[in-house]
């Protein structure tokens, strides 16, 4: 070699590669047109269609939509019955919410804090597998758990606790002549459903948890529960906030659940598909999906300003 | 990390995970039941016959088809767009960047019911009929995001000087990203596609909006429970349904384990 060869003629497909590293601008623009255009356009746009169809009525007598600019659809929302069911679902959600964090912590603090090795691995797969298996299948189960000739009633008879039960149904609101027919049902439903989406955000906060911080609280003389109260909650807070996203937002929206169990009251999922299907009444059921998408607007910045989305 | 877990801690860690488990695994048992008329428990014999008749049901094989066309069309379509997305956004800082990761998150944020809903109503006004890429459409809208997310994660672990040795011993940006990026980044997509696909053939609130006459697997599901029809044929197909699921979850585990425990910086 006694001459450096000439650089070879640039190909086609080189000169398209230095175009594309002096225009960076140009290559991003190509790479994200195709991904704007899909959810920009089509999904934003059918969101905005929905949104727009809140604002105007629909005619009583002849059951057509009027395209003239209202708020009357939304006066509707505040009809006792449509608050009803408002206020039904956020109450629903909470306490689905507040069960999912109590039971998901210990969940979440033994797999981040104890769980060593194959045991992670376990935990990790053991959390994962309920998150993704069928949602479908598992209201099903709980069809079959729930059912009068299922495995609940015959632990309570086999107990003799029958008796327990009965007392139990008997109560107001949560009772009900069945448990696959309650709130109780629809609530435990639920729990089971989401659980998984509090667990993993907790986890991802406990694991950030410095054992050091427990260590010196102990050693300060804190009790267990102080410790936990002082030290370990506040530090969780971000993963609990961040968990009750999901587990809020999913029961807000969910109509499924409470219409394989629960009692015929509705909720707003089943408020806004009926709304839109046999009733043929789009803009209520607009103004009714409206709703959620509001308050967990409300929720989102409050979990923000708590710093939530570090978890996340 | 060198105490032991209180029982208490022990005992609570169990029974949620418990709680968690018990249920799918009850099915299980359901679906060798004799008893076809109830959900008698304890069952009162076991057989293998459901199985079989099943397997000869045409509406069960039918919907199953069109699950897994519906799944693999939408996991391809998120695998382009969101591997795109994770791409422009981790490379470059742009105006609006923050709002494209929101974009990509808001079909999933928001419940999907108004996603599906919101679908219909443009379906509507546009007068396209329903049909299998309806279903299409809206599924590849909510598996974005995760085939986004694994990408962006692993996106933010190759370093650019990687990509800058490649370009400076000459490769150009087509062998940088066949040789370099491609190679890095095939096992985090390969995670979020099986992800992808085991959201999509699981979906039903949305499908319910976006469907015609057709009905994939979680649809069909969903007739059986609202009103059962042949509880044991149910009883087998959530089972299958629980099978097939668990594959892809198992698989992406295994694909992104090491990346995790690279990545694992903040504990």
């Amino acid at each position: 070699m006694t001459t450096l060869a000439a650089p070879a003629p640039h190909s086609r497909l080189a000169r398209l590669s230095d175009y594309l590293w002096q225009h960076p601008k140009q290559v991003l623009i190509a790479m994200l047109i195709l991904p704007v255009l899909w959810l920009g356009v089509v999904y934003l746009g059918s969101l905005a269609t929905l949104l727009v169809q809140s604002f105007f009525s629909i005619d009583e007598f002849s059951g057509l939509i009027k395209h003239d600019w209202t708020l009357k659809t939304y006066q509707e929302l505040f009809v006792p019955a449509n608050l009803d069911i408002i206020l039904r679902t956020v109450v629903m959600s909470a306490l689905v919410t507040l069960a999912s964090a109590i039971i998901a912590f210990p969940i979440a603090y033994y797999a981040a804090r104890y769980a060593k090795g194959v045991w992670k691995a376990l935990f990790y797969i053991g959390i994962m597998l309920p998150l993704w298996s069928s949602y479908l299948v598992k209201v099903y189960a709980w069809k079959l758990i729930l059912a009068r000739e299922g495995i609940l009633n015959w632990i309570f008879t086999t107990l003799h606790l029958d008796g327990l039960l009965n007392v139990y149904l008997a109560l107001p609101v949560v009772g009900g002549s069945s448990l696959s027919v309650s709130y109780t049902g629809t609530f435990l439903v639920f729990v089971y459903v989401w659980l998984p989406f509090m667990i993993l955000p907790l986890q991802a906060a406990l694991e950030r948890v410095p054992t050091s911080l427990l260590e010196a609280s102990a050693d300060l003389g804190a009790s267990a529960w102080q410790t936990f109260r002082h030290v370990l909650l506040p530090l969780a807070l971000p993963g609990l906030i961040a968990g009750s996203i999901f587990t809020f937002s999913l029961t807000l929206g969910d109509y499924i659940i409470p219409q394989i169990i629960g009692s015929s009251r509705l909720f707003i999922g089943q408020a806004v598909y009926m709304q839109q299907g046999t009733a043929g009444n789009i803009p209520l059921a607009a103004a009714f999906s409206v709703v959620p998408i509001v308050i967990m607007g409300i929720y989102l910045w409050l979990a923000k300003r708590a710093g939530a989305f570090n978890a996340l | 990390m060198h105490s032991k877990a209180p029982w208490s801690l022990k005992l609570a860690a169990g029974l949620g995970l418990a709680f968690l488990h018990l249920p799918i695994l009850l099915i299980f048992v359901y679906a060798f039941t004799t008893e076809e008329k109830s959900y008698q428990w304890p069952p009162p014999d076991f057989t293998l016959k459901w199985f079989g008749v099943a397997w000869e049901r045409s509406d069960v094989w039918e919907a199953l088809t069109l699950s897994l066309k519906v799944a693999s069309i939408s996991t391809l379509i998120a695998l382009v767009l969101g591997t795109l997305c994770a791409a422009a956004v981790s490379r470059t800082h742009f105006f609006g960047r923050e709002t494209i990761s929101l974009l990509v998150i808001l079909p999933i944020a928001l419940p999907g019911i108004i996603t599906g809903i919101a679908l219909r109503s443009a379906f509507n006004l546009a007068e396209i009929p329903f049909s299998f890429w309806t279903i299409v459409l809206g599924h590849a809208t909510f598996c974005i995001v995760v085939v986004y997310n694994n990408a962006v994660a692993r996106f933010r672990c190759i370093s650019g000087s990687l990509i800058e040795a490649s370009m400076d011993l000459g490769a150009n940006s087509f062998q940088t990203f066949r040789y370099v990026i491609l190679p890095n980044i095939a096992t985090a997509l390969l995670a979020g596609g099986m992800l992808a696909f085991a959201l999509s053939f699981d979906e039903v609130i949305v499908t319910t909006f976006t469907a015609g006459q057709q009905s994939t697997l979680p649809i069909w599901m969903l007739e059986e429970l609202v009103r059962p029809r042949q509880r044991p044929v149910t009883n087998v197909v959530a089972v299958l349904v629980v099978l097939m699921t668990l594959l892809p979850i198992i698989a992406a585990y295994y694909l992104t384990r090491d990346g995790e425990h690279s990545a694992g910086q903040g504990k």
